[in-house]
């Protein structure tokens, strides 16, 4: 119990920002029309791919004779990767299309 | 010096670039340059990633990065150029697991890293624990999800008293993260790979009975979990874009949550919780009751001399590839002088804003589609409504049979207009597999077959009337 108590007393200006980016992320996106849904989910969705960022620097301390660390690493970069670049990809496709007709 | 600065100045003009990216995306004038903004800041992030500063002295293994960044990026671009527009769903899903699996992968490490016995303070070890648990649910979780929109999932293949079990599990888990975080000393390998474990484990319990109508809540659920983890390892790395962007996701995630919750009318928890399309309500005995049938070219006829003509496309219709086809008897009959109009119910398709993707991707202008109100009022000076390989959304039971799994469902009103025409490939039930009272209603007349072959000999039909 203790220990939380004085975790909080330690980050108490962390949990002030963190309160107020669950804030934002909630206000951000909530005049969202119904057909922007699927766009921005799958959006919302590269970018919750940031962990392979983590996946990097994990790598880049990882001592090169750790081959355990460097392979669940190399793991985690790919489907991280895979995550972030598929999603922006695939959300500017499906923008494209609302696009392309207007200016037909 | 400068170096630390200057990496965490660009670490936080990414994290903007996602705040910012993700403001612009919801709004249709604004989304593709948000996606473009979002993009840049993560290209950025990545960068400051493989080339600042580091916590530690780095020994970069920048070949293993290479080609682990180098493999993701082909399989996704090429996933992401690939899929059909009908499949996003099941895309997305997959994404996000990927997603997960990054997350649980990192904590992985992480974790096993403590057990050589290093000091590991409470906050810290706690977070670590909740990254793995939610990255690998969000996991496994989305590869269910994946599993059933594809239809590749055994909807037979889920645990007795699931809903019991889930919670006990859920528990057990909860109260070994605590029970450990307070005493890092009791780490063992047997109790990673215990979590481990578990944590898939319950990925799988979890989505499992949930039925494959409320996928689309599921995946924006799982979506914003991944957030939450990726936040989460983010705390642990000490690393700000991680964090932030992050709880963005995770934050908008739950609100898109519910606002699709909000359009199909259920609450997260029942979707949750409960289970939809599991029980059939008692309206099922319709053995021995007749549809009525229509003809092509009656109803080719009937199109052609009426004023205002209605289409309610579904699932179906995105299944047979019939968007063009619709275009095409859409624009024959403009030639006729017939106002056409498309009546998008919000989760029309299998996602809410998915039937207007595919519908753009086939030309159809944005004023021609309704939302659920206008169609509404369109609908009761509408002469022929065409409904187009969608069943549960034209549902009348959802306002009148209480028993049923869609009730308080808010739905298009077809009855109003003067003639409905349903296109569908058999008599089967919809997807929340319940029957459909519409289709032995006076006014409603059947056109069994493909969608696609339908409307093509209906186009054939009206060029020669």
């Amino acid at each position: 119990m203790d220990a939380i108590i004085s975790w909080i007393g330690e980050n108490i200006l962390f949990i002030y920002l963190l309160i107020f980016a669950i804030y934002l992320g909630t206000e951000i996106i909530g005049k969202v029309p119904v057909v922007l849904h699927t766009p921005l989910m799958s959006g919302a969705n590269a970018i919750s791919g940031v962990v392979v960022i983590g996946g990097i620097i994990l790598v880049r301390l990882t001592p090169s004779d750790d081959y355990f660390g460097l392979f669940i690493g190399f793991l985690g970069i790919t489907f991280a990767t895979i995550n972030v670049a598929g999603g922006f990809a695939v959300t500017q496709r499906m923008l494209s299309m609302f696009n392309k007709k207007k200016k037909s | 010096m400068i170096y630390s600065s200057i990496t965490d100045l660009c670490y936080l003009i990414s994290t903007v670039f996602f705040i910012i990216g993700l403001k612009r995306l919801s709004s249709p004038k604004t989304a593709t340059k948000g996606n473009a903004l979002a993009a840049t800041g993560m290209i950025l992030g990545i960068l400051t990633a493989l080339f600042g500063a580091l916590g530690g002295e780095p020994v970069n293994n920048y070949g293993v990065i290479a080609v682990a960044l180098a493999l993701g990026i082909t399989i996704g671009l090429i996933a992401a150029k690939k899929v059909e527009m009908t499949a996003m769903p099941e895309l997305v899903s997959l994404f996000n697991g990927f997603g997960g699996a990054g997350t649980l992968a990192l904590a992985v490490v992480e974790l096993v890293g403590y057990l050589s016995g290093v000091e590991v303070p409470f906050g810290v070890l706690l977070t670590v624990l909740s990254a793995l648990f939610i990255g690998a649910v969000s996991f496994t979780g989305s590869l269910v999800a994946f599993g059933k929109l594809k239809g590749i999932w055994n909807e037979k293949l889920k645990l007795p008293y699931s809903a019991y079990i889930n919670v006990l599990l859920l528990l057990i888990v909860v109260i070994a993260m605590v029970f450990y975080s307070i005493n890092p000393s009791a780490i063992s390998l047997g109790f990673v790979l215990g979590l481990i474990f578990l944590s898939l484990f319950y990925g799988f319990s979890f989505v499992s009975p949930i039925g494959g109508g409320d996928m689309p809540v599921v995946i924006a659920f799982l979506n914003s979990l991944t957030g939450i983890g990726a936040a989460l390892a983010g705390i642990v790395y000490t690393n700000n874009v991680m964090l932030f962007g992050g709880i963005l996701v995770g934050a908008s995630g739950i609100i898109l949550t519910v606002l699709m919750c909000n359009a199909m009318n259920r609450s997260l928890a029942q979707v949750l919780v409960g289970n939809f399309g599991g029980t059939s309500s008692s309206s099922s005995d319709d053995g021995d009751r007749v549809v009525k049938e229509v003809s092509m070219s009656d109803l080719a006829v009937q199109l052609k001399y009426a004023k205002k003509v209605l289409v309610v496309p579904g699932y179906g219709l995105a299944v047979a590839q019939a968007q063009h086809v619709c275009r095409e008897l859409e624009v024959l009959l403009e030639d006729e002088g017939v106002e056409v109009k498309y009546a998008i119910h919000p989760v029309a398709g299998r996602m809410p804003g998915h039937m207007n993707v595919l519908l753009a991707e086939s030309d159809v202008p944005y004023e021609k589609l309704l939302d659920l109100d206008d169609a509404n009022k369109s609908l009761e000076g509408a002469d022929v409504v065409l409904v187009i390989g969608a069943n549960d959304v034209v549902n009348p039971a959802a306002k009148t049979d209480s028993g049923s799994p869609i009730y308080g469902m808010p739905i298009l009103e077809v009855e109003n207009a003067h003639q409905v025409v349903v296109f569908k490939r058999s008599m089967n039930p919809g997807y929340a597999g319940v029957q459909n009272e519409l289709f032995f209603k006076d006014k409603t007349k059947m056109l069994f077959g493909d969608a696609k072959q339908s409307l093509s000999g209906l186009v054939k039909e009206l060029a020669e009337v």
